[in-house]
């Protein structure tokens, strides 16, 4: 076995394709995933014009005043500002692609807010111009945008039931107001009920008015009852719901940790299956196979070959990736030792799998084009969402999954990587009953062939 | 010319062998023996069932019925249709893979042994994929002596080569043979047969219908034929089914 394996690493070794596939592959898609993951999205171009003139940006409400202007700087926040000073320079950068949008901020928005909010009449209206070559960039843009925009409209909303909030307690409990620069007294309901009882009792025990004013107190109650509920009420429609937010006690994957994972098992899959099926079907491409198991080596100890190289090299090739990845995605490095029994393990199973492909196609292009069009369903099938499918398509995907070894390794190198659930255990027995089977499968490939 | 069958042991002796895929029966109860020295070409029509012999004989298959007897402790060296060969390692390195493979005590001194006899030492760094057909073939042969076998056996050893290739590859063979080594081949170029066999096995759709020398099987159709190829046809019309 340790001459063959000598034979096939000289082989690999001239085969400059089979060595960028081996190592500038997965090299490559490590250092894609790092920065993916590790990257923010950039900030859109958007030509950005206020028509606003400086210092008007104020809207008035009572005795507080909101400055929409300062929203810009939120604003800034999430896009790339191209400041131009007119619609056609906006419209201009959007049209000559410099921008992928461009957002115009009309001279009379603060007064048409003012109005609404005051008057209830107004249609505060910002406009905001998007290129559409490009759908998804248009995409990116808009939700940038509309995000801001948001925040904008909630700020206004929250800011306008604030007033309200503080004008209905002034109506109920008195306070002063500002008007025309000048402080004047405000009574309110409870005051006034005060003043109008302490007037009945004062007043004569036949008098006519104490009826009357009897009436008046009755509808300060009922006001002050009914404010007294509103105020409450008002204040709890600026943050309308609450989320009672609970975590249940279990460790989760980092998404990114996971998505590098699926980028590691994905990449160890690829070469392995390509690997072990290319180099056991090139014994018969080169009618070498009759010749070397007449007496010189077992079927057994060929397929043993072939599994312990295509697991050995795609598992270290795997460990580089993971290597480079964890410069982008935080990998536990005390749980290295982990690593290496997980990407073995799993390294193992899928050549056992590659060497059923090749034993059964005995010949590389074939074997190469079985194994890519099973490993793509196979890790498609892995990582549909439970929730995703019904119950019983659920059970037939499941049962996929289980049979081939993309699952457990995802499972087993996953808790290695980053110590969350499932344990490790459980996943390495399975990708060993796994390869045992697989090989198993494999000899009875050479053996119908024999 | 070898000695007579008489006065010698047999390197290989073929008892009854009979070969069935399903209900299709290859070979049927063929029997014969070679001799130490003797190059033996065995013949026949496409689907005779000569692969199947050679592929028992040389023990990768086994008959359904008989056996093979072979002197212990010596191997058979064989050497499949097509070179049996690594294109991307160097003839050294294929030599000395099979040498090792074999389990020779000195597997470079093998792999030396075979660059003189195959005349390639010149060229024995090179890919065997950048080699000709001939010389992949010699390559070919050279493995299956490497164990220094009593008895070789050849698969349609010159069905891949020009003429000047086949002369270059039977100088080669006859060597060997001369040297006390027994070959058996099967062919389907019968002149070749003729040329390079002491011995001729004539099988048809599985039977062994004539053992003997070129001459023997002209003399055994009867009226006079134009040459070796001619009373070889006219003997399968004779006798085959």
């Amino acid at each position: 076995m340790r001459w063959l394996l000598v034979k096939d690493l000289q082989i690999l070794r001239r085969s400059p394709l089979l060595v960028a596939l081996l190592i500038i592959y997965p090299i490559t898609l490590a250092l894609m995933i790092g920065f993916a993951l590790s990257s923010p999205p950039g900030k859109p171009k958007v030509a950005f014009l206020t028509e606003v003139p400086k210092g008007q940006g104020r809207i008035h409400l009572g005795s507080q005043q909101i400055n929409i202007s300062s929203y810009a700087k939120d604003l800034y926040s999430s896009i790339q500002p191209i400041i131009v000073h007119s619609q056609a320079e906006a419209l201009e950068a959007v049209r000559s692609g410099r921008a992928l949008a461009a957002l115009i901020i009309p001279a009379d928005i603060p007064e048409q807010i003012q109005s609404l909010v005051t008057t209830g009449v107004g249609s505060p209206t910002v406009q905001l111009i998007l290129n559409t070559r490009d759908p998804v960039e248009k995409q990116f843009a808009d939700e940038a945008i509309q995000a801001r925009l948001n925040d904008v409209e909630q700020a206004v909303s929250k800011q306008v039931l604030r007033v309200a909030v503080v004008d209905l307690q002034q109506v109920l409990n008195g306070g002063s107001i500002q008007f025309l620069g000048q402080t004047f007294p405000l009574l309110g309901l409870r005051n006034s009920r005060t003043l109008l009882r302490s007037a009945i009792s004062a007043l004569p025990a036949r008098s006519p008015l104490r009826a009357e004013l009897g009436r008046v107190v009755g509808f300060a109650d009922l006001a002050i009852q009914g404010l007294a509920f509103a105020s409450p009420v008002l204040g709890s429609i600026g943050t309308p719901l609450t989320v009672d937010q609970t975590e249940l006690s279990g460790r989760t994957t980092p998404t990114a940790t996971y998505a590098a994972t699926i980028a590691v098992i994905f990449s160890l899959m690829l070469v392995t299956l390509l690997l072990a099926a290319g180099m056991l079907a090139l014994e018969w491409e080169e009618h070498a196979f009759a010749r070397l198991v007449r007496g010189l080596v077992s079927p057994g100890a060929l397929l043993a070959e072939k599994v312990a190289l295509a697991g050995g090299l795609a598992a270290a090739a795997s460990l580089l990736m993971a290597a480079g990845v964890s410069t982008f995605v935080p990998l536990q490095w005390s749980r290295f030792p982990l690593w290496v029994v997980a990407l073995v393990l799993a390294g193992t199973a899928f050549a056992a799998l590659g060497v059923a492909i090749g034993g059964l196609a005995r010949e590389v292009r074939a074997a190469s084009l079985l194994a890519f069009m099973l490993s793509l369903p196979v890790a498609f099938v892995a990582l549909v969402p439970a929730a995703a499918v019904s119950g019983g398509l659920k059970s037939v995907l499941d049962t996929v999954a289980f049979v081939f070894p993309f699952k457990p390794a995802l499972d087993a190198v996953n808790n290695a990587f980053s110590d969350t659930a499932p344990a490790i255990g459980l996943p390495l027995l399975h990708l060993a009953a796994l390869a045992v089977a697989f090989g198993l499968l494999a000899r009875v490939a050479l053996k119908r062939v024999a | 010319m070898p000695a007579t069958a008489a006065t010698r042991e047999a390197t290989l002796a073929a008892r009854a062998l009979t070969k069935r895929f399903g209900r299709r029966t290859a070979l049927h109860e063929v029997s014969f023996e070679i001799y130490p020295g003797e190059l033996v070409a065995v013949i026949g029509p496409n689907g005779a069932g000569k692969t199947t012999l050679l592929s028992i004989l040389a023990g990768i298959e086994a008959p359904s019925e008989g056996e093979v007897l072979s002197p212990p402790g010596r191997k058979v060296g064989w050497v499949p249709q097509q070179p049996a060969l690594y294109s991307k390692l160097s003839v050294a390195e294929n030599l000395r893979l099979f040498a090792r493979l074999e389990k020779l005590q000195d597997p470079e001194a093998a792999v030396e042994r075979m660059l003189d006899q195959t005349e390639l030492r010149e060229r024995s760094r090179d890919e065997v994929g950048r080699l000709s057909g001939g010389n992949q073939q010699r390559i070919n042969v050279a493995i299956g002596l490497l164990c220094e076998p009593l008895a070789l056996l050849l698969d349609e050893p010159t069905s891949s080569l020009d003429p000047r290739q086949r002369e270059r590859l039977w100088g080669f063979i006859g060597g060997l043979a001369g040297r006390g080594t027994t070959v058996a081949y099967s062919t389907h170029n019968v002149t070749e047969a003729e040329r390079y066999a002491d011995r001729v096995l004539v099988l048809v759709d599985g039977e062994l219908l004539f053992s003997g020398t070129p001459t023997e099987l002209e003399q055994a159709v009867g009226a006079r034929p134009r040459d070796f190829e001619s009373a070889f046809v006219r003997f399968i019309d004779e006798h085959g089914k």
